[in-house]
Parts: C-alpha cells; sequence; structure tokens
C-alpha cells in the first residue's frame, strides 16, 4: 500500500469491541479510520468530513441506523461507496439487499454483508469498491 | 358483535329469534362495549353447514327437529370436524335423554321449545359471556407466547454479541495479527475478559429469573433482620463503590424483624445498590433507607447520579431495557436486574416506583407488606 496516500474509512457500530477489530484490521491493511459508536457521533461525521468509505452497522440505536446514515451518506457524498454490515440475515432468516427487486430506490448502499465475515473479506470488498 | 346461525325449519321461530336478538346486547362491567348479535338463518342441517364453512358463525342455535340431518347430526359434524362454534340445542319436547346426549357431544347449553324472550335472553347470555372469557383467555395465551419469543430472541441476540467479539479477539491473537509479542495483545486480552465478565453476570441474573418465573427456586420464608442483610449487600458493592468513588450510606434502625425469603431480600437490596453506584457520578453519593411505614417496610435508594429521562420510566421494569445514553454507553449490565427485582417483589405483593431527574439523580422506592 502507497504510504503516501491513505484512504479513510469512516466505521459505525454501537458495539466498541466490533469498531475495536474492525479498525485493527482495516489500519493493519494501511487505511486510516475513523470511528462512530452513536448515530448522532455518525451524522456529524459524515456532514462535517470526507471519507472514501462508510462501513454502517445496520442496527444501533434504533433498527434501521443503517439505512438511515446510508441515506443521508450518500445524499452529501454520491460518490462514495456505502458498505451495511446486517446480523438481519442470521437472526430473522429474512434474506434481503441491494440487489433484491424494488429496494434500489430507496436503499442507499452498495454493498450488503454479514456481521460475522472474517476481516480479511471485509477489506478485500473494500479494496474492490475503492480500487475496482 | 357475536355472528349468530339460527338453524331451524319454522321460518316463524327464526324470524322470532332474530327480533328477540337484533335488540338484545350483553355486556360485563370491565368491558369498553356491550356485545350485540348479527343473526343469519338457516332452514336446515344441510345448509347450515354450508354456511358453517362459508362464514362461520361463532354461535348455532339448533333445532334438533329438522327435515334432513337433525340437529345432533349437525352438532356431531361440529365437533367431528372441530369447528370452533358454541352450540346451543332448541329442543321441541324438552326430553332428558336428548339434552344429556347433546351436552355429552359438546353443545354448551339447550333451551326448550316454546321458550320465553327472556328464556332466550338469559341463554345467549350465558354463551356469551363464556365464549368471551374464552376468546379472552386465548388472547392472554398467545400474548403470552409472543413475549416468551420477543425474550428468547432478545436473549439469543445478547449472548452472541459478547461471543462474537471474545471470538474475533482469540482470531486476531490466533493469527498473530499484532506480531509475537503477548503485551501487545493486552488491551484485547482485558476487552474479551470483561465480555466474559458480562455474560457470566447475565447468565446468572437469567438462572435468578427462570428460578422465579417456573416457580421452583426454593422460597424460605422466615424471620430476618433486614438491617443486616443490606449490611451485606452495601459490603458487596463496596469494591465498584470505591472504585467509582462512591459513598453507601446505611439510614436504618439497628434492627428490622421482617418475614421474608432472605436470599430475596439480598437480590433486590443487590440490585437497587449496585444500580444506585453504576450509575452514579464521581464522588457520588448512595443512601439506603429502610424504614417502617405505616404497616409496611419501605426501602429508599437514593442516589445521587446522573438520573434518567422521564419517557423512559414505564420501559424500565421490562427485560433487556437498558436506557441508553450517552452517559450510561459503557456501563456494564444484563438488562435484567430490575426484571427479576419487580418481579420479587410481586411475589410479596408490594410495589416499586422510581422517581428520577436527569442529571441529579434517582429515588427506587420499594414498598412490601413483610413487617412483623
Amino acid at each position: 500500500m502507497d504510504t503516501e496516500y491513505k484512504p479513510t474509512i469512516l466505521l459505525a457500530d454501537d458495539d466498541p469491541d466490533y469498531l475495536f477489530q474492525i479498525k485493527f484490521a482495516l489500519e493493519k491493511a494501511g487505511f486510516s479510520v475513523i470511528t462512530a459508536e452513536t448515530m448522532e457521533e455518525a451524522e456529524l461525521i459524515i456532514e462535517t468530513g470526507h471519507s472514501s468509505l462508510a462501513i454502517f452497522d445496520l442496527m444501533m440505536e434504533r433498527d434501521d441506523a443503517g439505512f438511515i446514515l446510508a441515506y443521508h451518506a450518500k445524499r452529501k457524498h454520491p460518490e462514495m461507496p456505502v458498505i451495511l454490515l446486517t446480523a438481519v440475515t442470521a437472526e430473522t432468516g429474512r434474506q434481503f439487499g441491494s440487489n433484491l427487486p424494488g429496494t434500489d430506490g430507496w436503499i442507499k448502499a452498495d454493498l450488503y454483508l454479514e456481521k460475522g465475515l472474517h476481516p480479511d473479506q471485509l477489506i478485500g470488498h473494500v479494496n474492490s469498491l475503492l480500487f475496482h | 358483535m357475536l355472528k349468530v346461525l339460527v338453524v331451524d325449519d319454522e321460518p316463524g321461530i327464526r324470524s322470532g329469534i332474530d327480533r328477540i336478538l337484533s335488540k338484545f346486547t350483553v355486556g360485563y362491567p370491565f368491558m369498553d362495549e356491550d356485545i350485540g348479535y348479527t343473526v343469519f338463518e338457516a332452514s336446515t342441517g344441510e345448509e347450515a353447514i354450508r354456511i358453517f364453512h362459508e362464514n362461520p358463525p361463532d354461535i348455532a342455535l339448533l333445532d334438533n327437529k329438522l327435515p334432513g340431518m337433525d340437529g345432533i347430526e349437525v352438532l356431531e359434524y361440529i365437533k367431528r370436524n372441530q369447528l370452533n362454534i358454541e352450540v346451543m340445542m332448541i329442543t321441541s319436547f324438552a326430553s332428558l335423554e336428548l339434552a344429556v346426549k347433546a351436552t355429552n357431544i359438546g353443545a354448551y347449553d339447550f333451551v326448550p321449545k316454546p321458550f320465553t324472550p327472556q328464556e332466550l335472553r338469559s341463554s345467549m347470555e350465558n354463551i356469551t359471556k363464556h365464549l368471551f372469557l374464552k376468546k379472552m383467555t386465548q388472547k392472554m395465551n398467545t400474548q403470552g407466547k409472543q413475549i416468551r419469543f420477543q425474550f428468547l430472541s432478545v436473549l439469543s441476540h445478547e449472548l452472541k454479541n459478547p461471543l462474537n467479539s471474545i471470538e474475533g479477539y482469540l482470531r486476531m491473537m490466533q493469527e498473530r495479527q499484532a506480531g509475537d509479542q503477548i503485551a501487545s495483545y493486552s488491551e484485547m486480552i482485558d476487552r474479551a475478559m470483561s465480555r466474559i465478565k458480562g455474560m457470566r453476570v447475565l447468565i446468572m441474573d437469567l438462572l435468578d429469573l427462570t428460578k422465579i418465573e417456573s416457580g421452583k427456586k426454593n422460597r424460605e420464608i422466615k424471620q430476618v433482620d433486614l438491617v443486616s442483610i443490606a449490611k451485606i449487600s452495601a459490603e458487596t458493592m463496596g469494591p465498584m463503590a470505591i472504585q467509582m468513588e462512591v459513598e453507601i450510606i446505611l439510614e436504618c434502625p439497628d434492627e428490622l424483624q421482617i418475614q421474608a425469603d432472605p436470599e430475596e431480600m439480598e437480590i433486590i437490596l443487590n440490585n437497587l445498590i449496585s444500580n444506585a453506584v453504576k450509575y452514579n457520578k464521581t464522588g457520588g453519593k448512595v443512601y439506603c433507607r429502610l424504614k417502617k411505614d405505616n404497616a409496611k417496610l419501605l426501602i429508599e435508594i437514593e442516589d445521587t447520579g446522573i438520573g434518567m429521562p422521564d419517557v423512559d420510566m414505564p420501559k424500565l421494569f421490562r427485560e433487556f431495557v437498558r436506557i441508553r445514553q450517552k452517559e450510561t454507553k459503557h456501563i456494564m449490565g444484563s438488562g435484567l436486574g430490575l426484571s427479576i427485582t419487580k418481579r420479587i417483589i410481586d411475589l410479596y405483593n408490594g410495589t416499586i416506583d422510581v422517581e428520577s431527574h436527569l442529571g441529579t439523580g434517582s429515588v427506587f422506592r420499594v414498598s412490601l407488606p413483610v413487617l412483623i
């Protein structure tokens, strides 16, 4: 990874341990990471900063926090890729995502990933969204 | 509105019943609205069965003497197909034999023909109240199941989260992600340990809760001194209080004899005092007051802590409800403590309420009829 250029990733999740672990992996892969533990913090970062990519947990204080953040992020920075992390499939057995018919218009995320995936896989997806 | 199907081959009887029921309602004092009837008619048993499937009634008024299949056969059909229809038999010449037979098959009641409007009304009142209670019972059972299901799904979530994060830390170590020095992992180890501690608290609380719920907890009601239990409780919370620089102050008589299960009293005091310490501010105070209030025991736990916003009060005693605020983000709790406390207090027919002011603190007041 080029040391001159470090893409910044905005990472929002209400589980501090998950934040710690993903931040650690992303930094090790050469990214600079800015974290938010609440929706409010994340909104502030979306409004004031500019990240290369954003990763939001779907369920934070509200069950649909990720959708709201993704919507705001895309409105403010249309070019920024957004990944939504969900544990929904594992917990409800319900599958959903941007590839479902009829959801393209309102679910403003580029990618849906299961929360349990290995950090290396997450980094693989981050790289392909940033450097495709 | 209950749907009533009148099955009788005499049009005069059918329209007579229709007239009586269309002006009649049944009510309980605790019901918001009285129950009325929509009446429709069938002249044969065969027609009645067709209507059962097309537009099932709540109640069938069934004449026994019908041209084709008779009333008993229609009743048998209802029971055989497990249709959810209450049956009232109308018997021409009230014969004991027929009444016994109909009741055995599952008719709720019977009225002898000819009947007065008042006789019909009082029979309808009985069957209606029976139906109302049956529906309420069913509704409560389903609600109970739903609450149970919600509880389990939240519980599995609460148990899975710490497991995921502990697994994540272990994996980081397994893959030597921070290098070969164990010291580089100390923060991860600390974090994993604290999640394990949280899980242990949750499981202990859960055990208390299941014991209370299933009634299997061996309750031992005896004479105990609440003051000495409170002292033990304050001591147990001592280390946490010291860490938080919070002072626990006991304001109580030298002894207070009550009739209760000592373990349950300890759970109540532990939960309330530990909350008062946890949600306090550095240098804050916790007052534990025990006193007689008329014929009841009053436990009052007051803290000078962060307090709660008003809106969250009613939710407080539900399982897994933790009031989310910026200040509580790092405070560990199972979300079961107050729910358990409430359940124990319910066992004694006691009450718990709370007064709280955001930023200045909360007072929990428990009143128990356990004085000797």
